[in-house]
């Protein structure tokens, strides 16, 4: 998982700097995937963004994008390289004129007391009357407990890299700004501190 | 959910196509599954494909890939031995 998706799901609302703890011995293969190579990692990272390319726009613009525009994408990433991932990462972020926006959003809700993985469903950008969907709405679509009852207290947080976004936001619009460099928005649902 | 396996390149096909497997089962499941099923090597590479297009990592869940990729009510999944769509 992306690292500012983990503390946003366990250390959220807690002091900075994180501080980690690094374990050299003893790794739990049974919970963890072991990146045995560096290369494994470039693979897995190059599937996420073609598997929400593959929403976004059926596999269409990763697939006519060379080699070196993928190795350009992993480079500018793993060399911290802004620009130089952003010259490609663009072209994943457009969508047809004629459409208001993406096939369906990539994303993926996290919740921290659930056993489940992650949710990932297909939700379009539009609704079907043409007006944009938000956030609120794809919460009240796929995780009706992450909304609060209009009269109820607030017992969630919804998070995305560590700031909580109005739920009027429009999820395009959040699609493009708001994806980790994978593609996906990772949101996460966490309980609302008590104090 | 129903799946479909379908083999790629020199990796051997399986007898039984359709499988219907539980949701919640994890893609490393379905690995580990098909490796036994050919009676593969432990330590022999087994990748798996949606759409022909991409691999999805070894925790996602079929039951999620099949609600955002299947196809007339299956899942269509290719797996091989060496890497195929990079």
């Amino acid at each position: 998982y992306p690292i500012g998706l983990l503390f946003d799901l366990h250390a959220s609302n807690t002091a900075l700097p994180w501080s980690i703890t690094v374990h050299f011995k003893n790794f739990p293969e049974k919970d963890l995937l072991h990146c045995h190579s560096k290369d494994v990692i470039e693979a897995h990272f190059m599937a996420c963004i073609k598997e929400a390319d593959a929403l976004k726009h059926k596999s269409q613009v990763i697939n006519e994008m060379q080699k070196k525009d993928h190795k350009q994408l992993w480079m500018g990433l793993q060399n911290d390289k802004f620009e130089q991932f952003w010259a490609i990462n663009r072209k994943l972020m457009e969508y047809p004129p004629e459409d208001s926006g993406f096939r369906y959003i990539p994303f993926r809700i996290y919740q921290a007391t659930t056993e489940r993985p992650f949710i990932q469903k297909l939700f379009r950008p539009i609704a079907s009357g043409g007006q944009l969907h938000t956030l609120g709405d794809l919460l009240k679509d796929v995780c009706p407990s992450a909304i609060t009852p209009e009269d109820g207290e607030q017992k969630t947080q919804v998070m995305i890299h560590g700031i909580e976004p109005m739920l009027e936001t429009p999820i395009q619009w959040l699609s493009e700004h708001m994806s980790y460099p994978d593609n996906f928005l990772h949101i996460s649902i966490i309980p609302r501190p008590t104090d | 959910v129903d799946i479909l396996l379908k083999a790629v390149g020199d990796t051997p096909i399986m007898k039984t196509k359709k499988w219907a497997v539980e949701r919640t089962r994890t893609i490393q499941g379905l690995v580990d599954f098909i490796k036994k099923f050919l009676k593969l090597m432990a330590s022999e590479q087994l990748f798996i494909y949606v759409n022909q297009s991409f691999a999805p990592s070894p925790d996602q869940e079929v039951g999620t890939l099949y609600e955002c990729f299947g196809s007339d009510g299956k899942l269509v999944l290719h797996y091989c031995k060496t890497q195929a769509w990079g």
